[in-house]
């Protein structure tokens, strides 16, 4: 009646244990349907692989150095060069680091060491904070322009930018730093408060080094993403046509992905080969931050 | 002595007792202090948002009534004579973000549920970090990206009539709901992820097959989840300012047809916004006032997603 592949007695161990009880007629729909699934990945990906390429055909006549030893020129895209705008990304992401980071990581450290859930303070700090991870990114622009150019009075210049950038990426370090510091386990916690340690000193010599590589990973993630954000900068000055590097932090700027805005909007090819390069190079540095920030994640994360 | 040992035993809980330090250590409350005020710029920022909102918002509207910003049909505030309908651009917003969602809401969920349910964890470890890399691109690179090669290759495929224009909302919306994508799939994976395994292993014993326990069971049991995926999916697509503004154009019109350019809430912001305007101008304030508008609706969105969110958080975990 029924030979024993039929019954679905496996001769030896298959991969998938949950294999050899269901039925060994492949369903059709069930194909279909696995299909259907790994389609909408692939389309992803495939995506990526197609905008990748793109940008790397397109932008690489003018992949050379022209793009990062010349300035910006209206009239002669020939000699056109990023230098201004990728300066400019170099000083708000390290002025984003300095501000971003010691708020973030200090607020993670309270919210996940000190702070009483029972307080409705503390709930509201935790439900803000998830609120702000979507408010959409030009409304920062609003709150540079509204409070940090205009009330603070530091005008459209690099340290505003920075400001209204660090608050964007803020929830992004929060969210992550708190994640690394409650992976470190309960066991260490206690060792160090039972030999004496104050809880400062606990934190800062035993949970603060144990979450460290975590930490890395989320702000260099999140310093990924404040150098790429063009929509509030739009509000906060960085189109106007810059020709030199920011030399302080009152100095005008502009910043890669709104330099590659600004070509996109010429009309003449050579521009739109300028921003195709120019987002080669952005490109490039994200990735770069995102494979450091994976190299981190993979080299030091302990597990316990 | 007693009134500290009662007072430390009610209010922690923990049976510390006497053991609790009378003097207190102010190295520790410094720090404490310091810790709090790091929380608080969080709060301080939404006070920031709502603060610099409502004052240029309440001076519009005292030369604009709601009436003529809500049901007016053309919006053309930097002309004379200026028009303050806002219906433009929330028509140009809804149609984008339609497009958007039609192509992140299924892509994103079947990518989910292919993740969460058949991926080996070999395969996992290959699209995981592509769909990082993929949320990772900056905003004006797919605006490029749908700019340069996805209208021309919508209008070189187009079969009846003309086909897009140069500006059109169909490309952005398109791209950018390849953007929401990673937003959507992440979220609804976790969801699926918090549906304990039994359940999947009671439908298994009743011989279901694995597509009837992914669609029959774990969607059903990770659903609020999954709306709060497409809730934050939505809210994403509404907020997004450059591939709207690079590949939609900034022709505001009471239009539904995403073959022609439009214009939504977040492009009119990013168009009047960077050119230099005065504070004391009456455009600054109908800057803010549609950005308020922006604000209000992502924020209803966001908190009914962080709501969902919770629900299934409250039953599995």
């Amino acid at each position: 009646m029924s030979t024993p592949a039929d019954v679905g007695i496996p001769s030896q161990p298959r991969e998938d244990r949950r294999s050899w009880l269901g039925p060994t007629r492949r369903r059709p729909l069930e194909m279909l349907f696995q299909g259907v699934l790994l389609a909408s990945l692939v389309i992803g990906v495939v995506f990526l692989a197609t905008l990748l390429i793109y940008v790397l055909v397109r932008g690489w006549p003018r992949l050379d150095a022209r793009l990062w030893e010349n300035f910006n020129s209206i009239r002669r895209p020939e000699r056109a060069g990023a230098q201004a705008a990728i300066f400019g990304t170099i000083w708000v992401m390290l002025l984003t680091a300095l501000i971003c980071l010691p708020v973030g990581i200090l607020a993670a450290i309270h919210m996940e060491e000190y702070a009483d859930k029972t307080k409705w303070w503390n709930r509201a700090i935790e439900l803000n904070l998830q609120n702000l991870a979507a408010v959409p990114s030009i409304v920062y622009g609003i709150l540079g322009l509204g409070i940090v150019a205009r009330q603070f009075g530091l005008g459209t210049s690099i340290i505003t930018a920075a400001i209204t950038l660090s608050l964007l990426v803020l929830p992004v370090v929060v969210v992550a730093s708190r994640e690394a510091i409650r992976a470190v386990p309960g066991s260490i916690r206690d060792g160090s408060l039972a030999l004496g340690a104050t809880k400062w000193q606990t934190i800062r010599k035993q949970i603060l080094p144990a979450a460290i590589p975590g930490i890395a990973t989320g702000s260099i993630l999140a310093l990924s993403r404040a150098i790429g954000e063009a929509a509030p900068l739009l509000l906060l000055g960085a189109v106007t046509f810059v020709a030199f590097n920011p030399d302080s932090l009152t100095s005008a700027y502009t910043v890669l992905p709104i330099q590659i805005y600004d070509w996109i909007r010429q009309s003449r090819e050579e521009f739109q080969v300028l921003a195709a390069a120019a987002i080669a190079v952005l490109l490039a540095i994200l990735l770069l931050m995102n494979s450091v920030a994976i190299y981190i994640r993979n080299r030091y994360q302990k597990r316990w | 002595m007693t009134v500290t040992a009662e007072k430390a035993s009610t209010a922690s809980g923990a049976p510390r007792g006497s053991l609790r330090r009378s003097r207190p250590r102010y190295g520790e409350l410094v720090v404490r202090g310091i810790l709090l005020t790091a929380a608080l710029v969080s709060i301080l920022t939404t006070v920031g948002i709502v603060y610099s909102l409502i004052p240029p918002t309440v001076a519009f509207f005292q030369q604009v009534s709601f009436d003529e910003f809500f049901t007016g049909t053309s919006w053309a505030p930097l002309f004379k004579p200026a028009s303050y309908g806002v219906l433009p651009l929330l028509v140009g917003t809804l149609v984008i973000t339609v497009i958007a969602v039609l192509v992140a809401i299924p892509l994103g969920l079947f990518a989910a549920i292919y993740l969460s349910e058949y991926a080996r964890p070999r395969v996992r470890k290959t699209f995981k970090p592509m769909l990082e890399i993929l949320a990772g691109i900056p905003t004006v690179v797919y605006g490029f990206f749908a700019l340069a090669l996805v209208t021309p290759l919508l209008r070189g495929i187009w079969p009846v009539g003309d086909g897009p224009a140069i500006f059109n909302g169909l490309a952005a919306g398109l791209v950018m709901g390849v953007m929401i994508i990673p937003t959507v799939a992440s979220l609804a994976e976790d969801a699926m992820s918090a549906v304990p395994q039994s359940l999947r292993d009671g439908a298994y014993a009743l011989g279901s097959t694995r597509m009837i326990v992914s669609l029959r069971v774990v969607v059903p049991a990770a659903l609020s989840g999954i709306v709060a995926a497409f809730v934050l999916g939505v809210s994403r697509a509404i907020g997004e300012t450059m591939i709207v503004t690079i590949a939609a154009g900034i022709t505001p019109s009471v239009n539904w047809n995403p073959l022609q350019a439009m214009s939504t809430m977040t492009a009119f912001i990013a168009q009047a916004g960077s050119g230099d305007i005065p504070v004391a101008s009456f455009d600054y304030k109908t800057v803010f006032a549609v950005a308020a508008l922006l604000f209000a609706i992502t924020f209803v969105m966001n908190a009914m997603s962080i709501r969902l969110v919770r629900k299934y958080r409250e039953v599995y975990e």
